[in-house]
């Protein structure tokens, strides 16, 4: 059998066995529907509850402000365009950052052409939002020139927690102080703080109410558990308006019947993160700062991208010289090795990372670009493989490029 | 499915063990294309001879490319198609026999086969009028057509970059 080494972590991971374990009863013999009134359906109630507190207590939220999704993609369409719509009588103006991911972006710029106006802040090198900037930019009492007399006063910060390309983690305490302050010195004009944590949550600390955040999503399968289930954290008395209408399942605000297999997966790879975060962020970290020093010695003209030290414990990003991103990648995988670019040829839409060009690449450098998130499973000896491996690609490359420097 | 991820395995082995791959040292003509901006470059290099009937061929070929795997694919099968042809019929080599002899390229890969026969285009032209011959037609057709789109690539990223530069400055 070929080495096979995972190096792609922030794309997906596999399931824990410990939550394939834990989801299986809930297919075939604990089935019911959560709103059946049989003994089936409160079974399966019961249990829904009983994960909904367990995904609560990892954020330190209640488990009432918690509703589950199918994916953070839902969850980041329902936050944005939940509460855009529920105060667009009021209030129609939104702050995001240009890092996103596309959902957010996407789901902005929908906004925009419904009425809202959309302020992308900027960041810096590394990926980072200045709280100064978010600061700046609020504007709880501004009057609208709209003709229908909504004021464009904003109603919505929307900052991810950990950027899902560069690995950066953002200031989100500060941010939601400022908004915090605002909002005490203007109770009429509520500003809401919504984060994106799919690439956080489990991985680093989150606690809702000393980062005063408002919504926050995340998904299972980001944590080892399985595809198809979310969340999105809504404070308790923050109204928003539902995308999906129908049942009334999740409060009213997600019809759909429950996924009960796949929450029960998320719930169970929530407990184990709360219970391994701290051992497992030490040693990934370790791994990570090994790969990067590693990285930046063997091959000349290697850059890291994203803050040295504010980001996620399993990744890391480079841009070389004078090779294309997807070659690596195919590269890497013919030698067993599964990593992801920012490079325009790997998208579908030909254009490199709007990630990568926000923190100042310039196009060719951003098709140079090499991403390596590691996992619960990356061992030293894989790190080490690695290391052994990539630096002959890119020399193999370099030297089918022209831009190579010559002798 | 005669296939590795998105590629065939035609594309995988060229991708793998490029043919005719490198600079060449004072060559007759070199084709020079692709835009870095969007990813793809791509420089072919080419050495004239005579066959034993005195017709002109492309004795040597090389290349350099900086892309993706379909560029890299692209430019190695290209050499193998042009390599001992007479020059008229390495000019009639278009983005079909790049496409067919890699087994095929995913849909939005397709761009780079056509990057590849303008490579060899260029080569073949810069050549020509070099050496003060007479531009065939089709030819000289075809170059317009390849300084058009170039010049379209230049115009549309500027203005992405522009935008993306202002972006930055807010």
């Amino acid at each position: 059998m070929k080495k096979r080494i995972y190096l792609d972590y922030a794309a997906t991971t596999p399931v824990d066995p410990k939550v394939k374990k834990a989801m299986l009863p809930y297919l075939s013999q604990k089935f019911g529907n959560t709103m059946s009134l049989h003994s089936f359906g409160q079974e399966a109630r019961e249990t829904l509850e009983e994960s909904r507190k367990t995904v609560a207590d990892l954020i330190k939220a209640k488990a009432k402000e918690i509703i589950f999704t199918s994916s953070a993609t839902e969850s980041n369409n329902l936050a944005l365009k939940g509460i855009a719509l529920a105060n667009r009588e009021k209030s129609r103006h939104i702050i995001i950052s240009p890092i996103e991911h596309p959902c957010i972006m996407e789901s902005a710029k929908f906004l925009e052409t419904q009425g809202f106006e959309i302020t992308r802040l900027k960041v810096d090198k590394y990926g980072l939002v200045d709280p100064g900037d978010v600061k700046k930019a609020i504007n709880p009492i501004r009057k609208s020139s709209i003709s229908n007399g909504a004021r464009k006063n904003t109603i919505l910060v929307s900052i991810m927690h950990a950027n899902n390309e560069i690995g950066t983690i953002e200031p989100i305490e500060e941010i939601g102080k400022i908004i915090k302050e605002s909002n005490i010195q203007h109770p009429e004009s509520r500003i809401y703080f919504h984060t994106d944590a799919a690439q956080s949550f489990g991985k680093i600390p989150i606690d809702v109410n000393k980062m005063n955040i408002d919504l926050l999503s995340a998904s299972s399968h980001k944590l080892y558990g399985p595809k198809g289930a979310a969340c999105l954290f809504i404070r308790e008395g923050v109204k928003i308006t539902p995308i999906l209408h129908g049942g009334g399942h999740e409060g009213g605000l997600r019809s759909s019947t429950v996924n009960v297999p796949a929450i029960v997966g998320f719930a169970e790879a929530a407990r184990i993160c709360e219970r391994e975060m701290r051992r497992e962020a030490e040693k990934l970290t370790k791994l990570r700062d090994k790969l990067i020093k590693g990285v930046l010695e063997k091959i000349d003209g290697s850059h890291l991208n994203g803050h040295p030290k504010k980001r996620l414990p399993n990744n890391a990003n480079f841009w070389f010289e004078f090779v294309e991103g997807e070659s690596m990648v195919i590269q890497l995988d013919l030698l067993g090795v599964a990593s992801s670019t920012g490079s325009a040829c790997s998208s579908a839409k030909l254009e490199p990372s709007h990630v990568l060009l926000a923190i100042g690449l310039k196009p060719q450098e951003a098709h140079g670009s090499l991403r390596l998130t590691l996992g619960r499973w990356t061992k030293e000896s894989e790190i080490r493989y690695l290391l052994k491996v990539l630096p002959e690609v890119i020399k193999k490359l370099r030297k089918i490029s022209p831009f190579k420097k010559h002798e | 499915m005669n296939k590795i991820g998105l590629y065939t395995k035609k594309v995988i082995e060229h991708f793998k063990n490029p043919h005719n791959m490198g600079r060449m040292k004072n060559p007759d003509g070199i084709g020079k294309v692709g835009n870095i901006i969007c990813g793809d470059v791509m420089w072919l290099y080419i050495k004239v001879g005579k066959d034993k009937k005195g017709r002109e061929i492309i004795k040597n070929i090389k290349f350099e490319t900086f892309g993706c795997v379909a560029a890299l694919a692209t430019s190695s099968v290209i050499t193998d198609l042009a390599k001992g042809k007479t020059i008229e019929e390495a000019l009639k080599i278009n983005r079909n026999d790049v496409v067919k002899s890699l087994g095929g390229l995913p849909p939005i890969k397709l761009h780079c086969s056509v990057l590849a026969a303008d490579a060899l285009t260029e080569a073949i032209y810069d050549y020509l009028s070099k050496n003060k011959r007479e531009i065939p037609k089709e030819l000289r057709e075809t170059r317009q057509r390849i300084e058009k789109e170039k010049k379209e690539i230049e115009e549309r990223y500027k203005e992405w970059i522009k935008i993306e530069e202002e972006m930055h400055k807010k």
